[in-house]
């Protein structure tokens, strides 16, 4: 009976971390530049990997692979901020352009050939 | 009533359909750019979906060695990212990359 709940659980699991992950990647076709791209895949995509995993961790029924489960998505969730802010920094400074749909550039006098650049 | 194994084939098998289209579409994204940065977004998100894709695999065939692959995996995406981001960095702003770009999002603002 525990079974077939664990079972049910992992099985509802797996369809919501790849639903999320296909939210991220229809995220990364229909948003208009790469910072609001990056918006989407850094957090949606994210959370349907770490999802997955720990679907995995569950299903295998170890505490040790449960443990390494969460070892690897806290492992994820430390680095895929930090990847996406180094490259949202690197192309910023490098002038790469925000949308024209964009509201506000807060900071327009940033580094880079294009200051006056998303406004 | 389906037993709770059917359910799982069933769960594996929907799981399995959306994470190829959601890698389909990540790769339209790394063919169509426009700029480096959106390749390199695409690329990062790729090794996500593969990291997904390998714990859906593990669960499939109960080998809970495939998620030691998964965290491999991770490490290389993220090492590979930051070598990108530092790439776009010291590449300097390159002007075709800017002309494509204004020109896509005409192209899409008159599409979409």
């Amino acid at each position: 009976m525990v079974g077939n709940v664990v079972t049910i659980l992992v099985a509802a699991m797996i369809v919501i971390g790849a639903a999320f992950n296909l939210i991220a990647a229809l995220g990364l076709i229909r948003l208009p530049d790469i910072y609001t791209r990056m918006h989407a895949a850094s957090k949606a995509g994210t959370l349907g990997s770490g999802v997955l995993l720990i679907a995995l961790g569950i299903q295998a029924g170890d505490i040790g692979i449960f443990t390494r489960a969460l070892a690897g998505v806290a492992f994820f969730l430390l680095t895929a901020p930090i990847s996406a802010h180094l490259l949202a920094k690197a192309s910023y400074a490098m002038g790469y352009r925000l949308t024209d749909q964009s509201v506000m550039d807060e900071m327009p006098k940033g580094a880079g050939p294009d200051n006056n650049a998303g406004c | 009533m389906m037993s709770a194994q059917m359910i799982l084939d069933w769960a594996v098998f929907i799981a399995l359909v959306l994470l190829s289209l959601a890698m389909a579409l990540t790769v339209f994204r790394v063919i169509r750019g426009p700029t480096l940065p959106d390749r390199i977004l695409a690329l990062d998100m790729l090794v996500a979906t593969a990291i997904g894709f390998i714990a859906v695999i593990g669960i499939k065939t109960g080998f809970a060695l495939y998620l030691d692959i998964a965290i491999a995996l991770g490490l290389v995406g993220f090492l590979a990212t930051v070598a990108f981001a530092r790439f776009v960095m010291a590449r300097g702003f390159v002007s075709e990359g800017h002309l494509d770009q204004s020109k896509a999002a005409t192209g899409e603002k008159n599409g979409g």
